[in-house]
């Protein structure tokens, strides 16, 4: 006993005690939102930026177990612009559903709470922060104008309804409002024609098992997109389904989101499908955004360890790799987050600087941020030379000349891309690192 | 052996017996798995689901053959019914070092298995929960009396130190340990007997990324060590080229295309091949894509289409296709393609 006393062993009596101080505080959390009739100007709120669909704004989301207080998204900031893909990446745990569940207000209750920040959600006239508003207003907020797509279509379908009757509660529920039951129908029907389902009137009267994983992806994006949301979030929806079929259902994707005009925030754990989609990635490892840019600065300039780790470990079809590189350790305990950069220890990389506080989000050029001590001042590692050239006269680094050196500066000057794939780059910065900072 | 006398085994169906040849550690021909649907208030047979229809291969000792396809395809029941975990075959031949695996006794088959092994695809429900970890990776070796008693708990901790895992994690039980750490005890426990051949079915599916990588290394590593045999089953085309020496691609119960793995993914040769492998999505954002989308979805596997199955969705498909199923031809050395456009 005496063993696993050692390592985060709780009594009942610390257990219950955990409890009930957690009691004390979802309670009052929840009290606050349910609470009925709030006046609109309590949650109203503008954009900073109105080209964006939504803005995290130092997101929490905190999980209050009775083990203790996992911080599941802890400071997360990043936007959604309007008409634009975002990759959001990461290992599982890493809270990437989290942050669109909070979003949604989906989150597991009373455990699962929005402590802190706000997420702003453009309404085109008008903007709410959803982390401040009560269970019923947001009622309105989901189908029309947040939607959502989940991971597994084989359970987020109710096996006892028709498909028919499944999609109708949609539009009745968020959009019904004057339409009879025959149009009701007809835009359901409609809708599935949409998703590229041949047969719909017969797929109308279905169930859901009679149909195949694909089909089944279809019709929850059918369902997501029924009443033209201003942002839909995709959370693994083709981490399910086999290549061919994922292929079909990221083609469909592309095709509606530019029919609708709507914004994707597009989650997976899969690096070659969100090259595919997104126009900007954010990078997420254990609650925090380790970095984020367009999809471009993500692939070709990896700059966080974590990217660059994750991006060699995959294998890529046409790349031949004796042994893959694989990111020792693993990603620390989620109730006990060490107060220094939650990477470092698995990291290869690190810098004296590294035993510090969590390291801020530093940019690296006007669109490619990244929270990493070794892109402190002076210490630019060689193989972000690029990144670094371009963003030279705004950012006070000394070191951003002699990083801009290399064959890579001929293509930065004509206004290229350097086309060299990013697991190269990952490769060589590791190399570099042991070489040369490693200690 | 004597048991490597060639071809006198005659298959139960009486068909023609397979030459054997040892440099193959596994010689698999025309292999078939069919399950009965039952239905009906006498619950009669009223259907075959042809799962495996007809698969042919051959594969090396010491080398990684992967096999790929969409889920349904039969990829999982060919792995186990190559390991006589299925019941019986339903035709076919399963040449094992030269030995019908069908026509052994459950002795002698027993006595064969500890040769053979199988990692799951799903760590979180192929271990026991009410087992330490010890246990599940010692259970088999005790029972077929590998290492002497008291030698027996140095052996487990060899074996546990091999695969990556700590020995005073003998006690601890299975819901103890991460995703990764739970795959590593499955290798362990197939690892532990000794195996020439190991059947790894969708090994690294469910884990993340990075700890992927760990686990292929290991497998690699393993491999080398031991020099095993692996058939690798997976959905994942990147995983396979990386671990693969040769490959097969599945598609409704038949192998349609088997070679090198140079020359399936250099130069894939059949409509389905090349459809798959063009929808791999490449960790490239400017990367331009001639993605082939099939249409459709795979047809059921109780009433699979007639001819060629995949005339279906092809591109290409000819009258013939629609009539007549196209046999496995070698188009160019070692490499199989199952299509009527290399017949000539």
């Amino acid at each position: 006993m005496a063993k696993k006393k050692a390592e985060g062993y709780l009594s009942g009596k610390e257990s219950r005690r955990i409890s009930r101080a957690n009691r004390k505080i979802t309670n009052e959390l929840e009290k606050k939102r349910k609470r009925k009739k709030v006046p609109e100007s309590e949650y109203l709120t503008t954009m900073h930026d109105p080209a964006n669909a939504v803005e995290f704004d130092n997101l929490h989301t905190y999980f209050f177990t009775d083990a203790g207080t996992v911080k599941s998204v802890d400071g997360v900031s990043f936007e959604v612009p309007v008409g634009k893909t975002v990759g959001v990446v990461g290992e599982s745990g890493c809270g990437k559903s989290v942050t669109s569940l909070s979003l949604m207000q989906l989150l597991q209750r009373p455990q699962g709470q929005v402590v802190e920040g706000e997420i702003r959600l453009n309404l085109g006239d008008k903007a709410y922060d959803v982390a401040k508003m009560p269970y019923e207003a947001v009622q309105h907020l989901r189908g029309n104008f947040v939607s959502m797509i989940f991971q597994e279509p084989m359970t987020s379908l109710n096996p006892v309804f028709r498909i028919g009757a499944q999609l109708n509660e949609v539009i009745e529920l968020h959009d019904g409002e004057g339409k009879s039951k025959e149009d009701v129908k007809k835009r359901t029907i409609e809708l599935l024609e949409m998703v590229g389902i041949a047969n719909s009137e017969g797929v109308y009267e279905m169930f859901p098992h009679e149909l195949s994983g694909g089909m089944r992806q279809r019709v929850c994006i059918a369902m997501a997109l029924a009443c033209n949301p201003k942002v839909i979030i995709a959370d693994e929806p083709t981490t399910a389904l086999d290549v061919t079929i994922q292929a079909q259902v990221l083609d469909l994707l592309r095709n509606l989101k530019d029919k609708i005009n709507s914004s994707i925030m597009f989650i997976t754990h899969d690096l070659g499908v969100i090259a595919e989609m997104a126009d900007y990635v954010v990078v997420m490892y254990a609650g925090r955004i380790v970095e984020k840019g367009t999809a471009e600065d993500i692939f070709y300039h990896p700059a966080h360890p974590y990217t660059i780790g994750l991006m060699a470990s995959k294998p890529v079809v046409g790349r031949q790799v004796d042994k893959l590189y694989s990111i020792p350790g693993k990603v620390p305990n989620p109730i006990n987050m060490p107060d220094y950069c939650y990477f470092k220890d698995r990291c290869e990389m690190c810098v004296e600087k590294c035993s510090g506080e969590y390291p801020d989000e530093i940019s690296i050029s006007p669109t490619h941020k990244v929270s990493c001590y070794r892109y402190y001042d002076g210490q630019m590692p060689e193989d972000v030379g690029p990144a670094v050239a371009v963003e030279a006269e705004k950012e006070p680094v000394k070191a951003a000349a002699e990083a801009g050196q290399g064959p890579a500066e001929a293509a930065v000057k004509a206004g290229q891309k350097p086309k060299k794939s990013a697991a190269k780059a990952g490769q060589r910065t590791a190399k570099a690192a042991k070489g040369g900072k490693a200690q | 052996m004597s048991k490597q006398a060639v071809s006198d085994t005659k298959t139960a169906n009486g068909q023609t017996p397979v030459a054997y040849d040892p440099q193959y550690i596994l010689m698999v021909k025309d292999l078939k798995k069919h399950f009965p649907i039952k239905g009906g208030m006498m619950s009669q047979t009223v259907g075959w689901v042809k799962a495996v229809d007809g698969v042919t291969f051959n594969l090396k000792r010491g080398t990684t053959m992967g096999l790929v396809g969409e889920s349904g395809c039969g990829k999982t029941t060919t792995g186990r019914t190559i390991l006589r975990l299925s019941g019986e075959k339903t035709g076919g031949a399963v040449l094992f070092n030269g030995q019908e695996v069908y026509d052994l006794s459950a002795k002698e088959m027993r006595a064969l298995r500890p040769k053979m092994q199988i990692i799951f695809q799903d760590p979180f429900s192929s271990l026991s929960p009410r087992l330490p970890v010890g246990e599940i990776i010692g259970e088999a070796v005790r029972e077929h009396k590998l290492v002497p008693k008291e030698k027996f708990n140095d052996y487990i901790d060899e074996v546990m130190d091999n695969c990556g895992l700590q020995p005073f994690h003998k006690d601890r039980y299975p819901h103890e340990f991460s995703g990764g750490q739970r795959q590593r005890i499955c290798i362990a426990r197939a690892l532990a007997l000794n195996p020439e051949f190991v059947v790894c079915d969708e090994p690294v599916s469910a884990l993340d990324v990075s700890i992927q990588a760990q686990i292929i290394n290991l497998l690699k590593d393993l491999q080398e060590k031991y020099s095993l045999t692996y058939l690798f089953i997976s959905h994942d085309l990147s995983v396979v080229e990386h671990i693969s020496d040769t490959v097969g691609v599945m598609y409704l119960g038949n192998l349609v295309e088997y070679g090198a793995k140079t020359d399936i993914f250099r130069n894939p040769l059949h409509p389905y091949t090349k459809a798959l492998f063009s929808a791999i999505p490449i960790p490239d954002p400017q990367a331009k894509m001639n993605r082939i989308v099939l249409e459709g979805s795979i047809p059921s596997p109780a009433n699979p289409p007639s001819g060629c199955k995949f005339h279906t969705r092809c591109a290409h498909c000819m009258q013939r296709c629609k009539e007549e199923a196209p046999v496995q031809r070698e188009v160019e050395p070692g490499h199989y393609v199952v299509c009527h456009l290399y017949d000539q």
